[in-house]
């Protein structure tokens, strides 16, 4: 099966109900993306497909077919980070590190689709992705601070 | 330890025939709760295939369809919650879709996939059962209150695939959920509620997603103080991890009166 990672075609020889997230991790040795819980209930091996973001556990691989798969990894163009990422630096929103690359996921979408936004956009927006550490503020600080 | 078969069906059709001709055979549209069971081998008995059918066009889509609402059985949250006719017609749908899971299961949860896996805390199904939705499958009509059967069991034949859900125009229908948290919280009462006709829809408080007859036929008759009183003996929830019995015969009530007493 082939599909787009990161913008390059990669081809895979798996059963096609392998988890994309072991795929990712194990087949293709992105491991950005983070195994939390599961079960679709943290957030932390969120990644995109076609632009949406979604659970890569819950994610069978075969179901990504021809489609376009962006990992924590695709989001930074060479060693250049997006405004997003950079966000995240300065306002301190990552400590333990493990909810950052979904969060950031989650986030990359909520401003792709949006410039104006409230925190309790931002809140709602990435309610999908639990965050143990930071309390939150500090995330939905660096995600509106590149909404204005 | 055997691998399961992925089968990737090219339309409706092909789908159809794969499921009807393929052993212990698993439909697979959004992944939301088949995959979490598939990777923990929950499953009884275990599949030894799963059917692909979240990329088909047949399945997808929110559309008029003679004088009801149809939307796809494989149409996702997301689909539902941006499309106007939805909005329209089906209101309270579009609002319970909002408060399932989050952005990431609300983008490939479905309709067909909440009704096929027939969880009592199923949160689109008293929605359902509200609106008097008939469920579509490929070879006939099921009206919703007569689908679910027993604990995670449906009326659907072990070969029957849902394709579409449909829904009554004209209906008024509100709801309120019940649970720990706003997002990604399984509920502990769920309950939609129409004034007329008379339905009063309740999840979690039963091994079923449940019609209350009894408040029904009290708030038939305009008796809101009935309904409120009959409903604690309609359902019959349990102790478990997320609530108590007690709590939930309570807050059933108190919900109720909530509901009932805005329109």
């Amino acid at each position: 099966m082939r599909f787009t990672l990161n913008g390059r075609t990669v081809s895979l020889d798996v059963v096609g109900t392998r988890r994309l997230l072991d795929a990712l991790r194990e087949d293709l040795h992105l491991t950005g993306t983070k195994e939390g819980c599961g079960e679709g209930e943290c957030g932390a091996c969120s990644v995109l497909i076609d632009g949406e973001v979604v659970d890569s556990c819950l994610i069978a691989v075969g179901q990504v077919e021809g489609r376009e798969v962006t990992t924590v990894e695709g989001l930074a163009d060479g060693g250049r980070l997006t405004a997003l990422q950079q966000a995240f630096i300065e306002h301190g929103a990552a400590q333990c590190g493990i909810c950052t690359p979904g969060m950031l996921l989650a986030a990359h979408v909520l401003v792709q689709q949006s410039r104006q936004l409230t925190a309790d956009d931002v809140r709602e927006g990435l309610a999908g992705n639990l965050c143990r550490c930071t309390g939150y503020t500090k995330i939905i600080d660096a995600v509106l601070s590149c909404t204005k | 330890m055997h691998e399961v078969t992925f089968l990737c069906p090219k339309d409706l059709q092909d789908a159809v025939r794969l499921y009807r001709t393929t052993p212990g055979c698993r439909p697979l549209a959004g992944g939301t709760d088949l995959m979490v069971m598939l990777h923990a081998r929950t499953l009884r008995p275990q599949p030894r295939a799963v059917l692909d059918i979240w990329s088909l066009a047949e399945l997808k889509g929110v559309r008029r369809h003679s004088g009801m609402l149809e939307i796809g059985a494989a149409e996702s949250y997301t689909g539902i919650i941006r499309s106007r006719e939805a909005h329209r017609h089906v209101p309270a749908l579009v609002a319970a879709a909002r408060t399932i899971g989050a952005a990431q299961i609300q983008n490939r949860g479905t309709l067909g996939g909440n009704l096929a896996n027939a969880s009592p805390a199923g949160d689109t199904l008293p929605i359902l059962l509200a609106y008097d939705a008939v469920v579509v499958t490929d070879r006939r009509s099921i009206p919703i209150d007569q689908f679910f059967t027993g604990y995670r069991k449906t009326a659907l034949q072990p070969d029957e695939l849902i394709t579409a859900v449909r829904f009554p125009q004209g209906r008024d229908v509100v709801f309120r959920k019940v649970g720990t948290r706003a997002a990604q919280a399984i509920s502990k009462v769920m309950m939609a509620v129409s004034r007329k006709p008379a339905r009063i829809a309740i999840g979690s408080v039963a091994e079923v997603p449940l019609r209350a007859r009894g408040a029904e036929a009290a708030l038939e008759r305009g008796d809101v103080d009935g309904a409120i009183a009959a409903v604690a003996d309609d359902i019959r929830p349990i102790d478990d991890v997320r609530s108590t019995a007690d709590y939930r015969r309570t807050v059933t009530q108190n919900v109720l009166r909530e509901l009932l007493s805005v329109g």
